[in-house]
């Protein structure tokens, strides 16, 4: 689907999935302030547990992706180690995200802003994947 | 191995007796976790097999062992919160889903389910024996369920004290380098209780 054709259709949603809830939400405001205010690709943040603690929860990682779901697909972004076993285990689960969720290769805060304002343009979840990925490319150094 | 046919209610009874040990065990599980980790791997694990246990024997059971396993599977992925509840959730739900939907199987059936559940824990990990993970109580331990329960049990704790000299690999653990060496591997001590408490109710 091309930006063109993005009026009228459904934007790839993105999910930010972080150990920590600050860091998850933070992140997600950084996407969307980056992506501009008009921007319309849905974010939603799900960091560290539901009592507010340090890890991952799958609850909160459903309830944000079904949230954003808006039938074009769902980008999920991650940070560490449970955060990626637990969106994976949820992937193979099968039926625990809403269809066409993905889990994206990328850098979390790099990946976030790519992903959010590549989803924006009506791009495609391939492209909001690949635009993500991208971010790894960019050496610091 | 012996012909016995195992039930739902024999996994069910393995379940509660996993959430006994880790009960009984959460803080040494945590000690260790404080050494190469960040220190909640009891914590999590008894809030994970509470969760199993509750929905075992609340309401009505599953009907089948690979019912049981693969809600207790479940339960762990939505309530550990660390990395353990994806890794032993994948373990048991894989194993639920081999063993299919049979009433009862063989010893024999139970080895093979679980061998399916390592292999999909290293595939989710990219983790293999000797990467100081639960892996190097899993492997030995589900191998030995070949000779017998009590087999599995010792070959599982064994597994786990010879992670002691490994350097970690995978993991937060992994971030500590050298220093991860001499350190008892909490993941693998966990797995060791799991099959201990099987061997505990096939007694």
């Amino acid at each position: 689907m091309s930006a063109a054709d993005a009026a009228g259709a459904s934007l790839v949603g993105v999910v930010l999935v972080s150990h920590s809830g600050p860091v998850a939400d933070s992140v997600a405001a950084l996407a969307r302030g980056l992506a501009g205010a008009d921007a319309g690709a849905p974010v939603a943040s799900a960091g560290g547990t539901p009592d507010g603690g340090l890890g991952t929860s799958s609850e909160l990682i459903a309830e944000a992706a079904r949230s954003v779901d808006r039938g074009a697909g769902v980008a999920l972004l991650v940070d560490l180690g449970s955060a990626v076993l637990t969106v994976k285990a949820l992937i193979a689960e099968g039926d625990e995200l809403p269809e066409g969720s993905r889990l994206v290769d990328a850098p979390f805060v790099e990946g976030a802003v790519a992903a959010v304002v590549t989803a924006s343009t009506g791009a495609d979840l391939d492209a909001v994947a690949a635009a993500a990925g991208e971010a790894y490319g960019y050496r610091k150094e | 191995m012996s012909e016995t046919a195992l039930d739902a209610a024999f996994f069910v009874r393995w379940m509660t007796a996993a959430a006994a040990a880790v009960d009984r065990e959460a803080e040494r599980l945590t000690e260790l976790d404080s050494a190469i980790g960040d220190a909640d791997h009891g914590t999590n694990m008894q809030r994970g097999f509470a969760a199993v246990v509750k929905a075992l024997t609340e309401g009505e059971a599953p009907a089948t062992p690979g019912a049981v396993l693969t809600a207790a599977g479940r339960q762990l992925i939505s309530s550990v919160g660390g990395a353990a509840g994806p890794l032993y959730g994948t373990l048991l739900r894989r194993a639920g889903k081999a063993l299919g939907d049979a009433a009862q199987v063989s010893a024999e059936e139970l080895r093979a389910g679980l061998s399916a559940g390592v292999d999909a824990v290293g595939q989710l990990g990219g983790s293999a024996p000797g990467d100081k993970t639960m892996l190097d109580a899993l492997v030995p331990g589900v191998a030995a369920l070949e000779t017998s329960f009590e087999a599995a049990a010792a070959a599982a704790g064994d597994g786990a004290v010879a992670t002691v000299p490994l350097q970690a690999r995978k993991g937060r653990a992994s971030y500590l380098g050298e220093r991860s060496i001499g350190h008892e591997d909490p993941g693998a001590a966990s797995s060791a209780l799991l099959l201990a408490a099987l061997a505990e109710v096939a007694a």
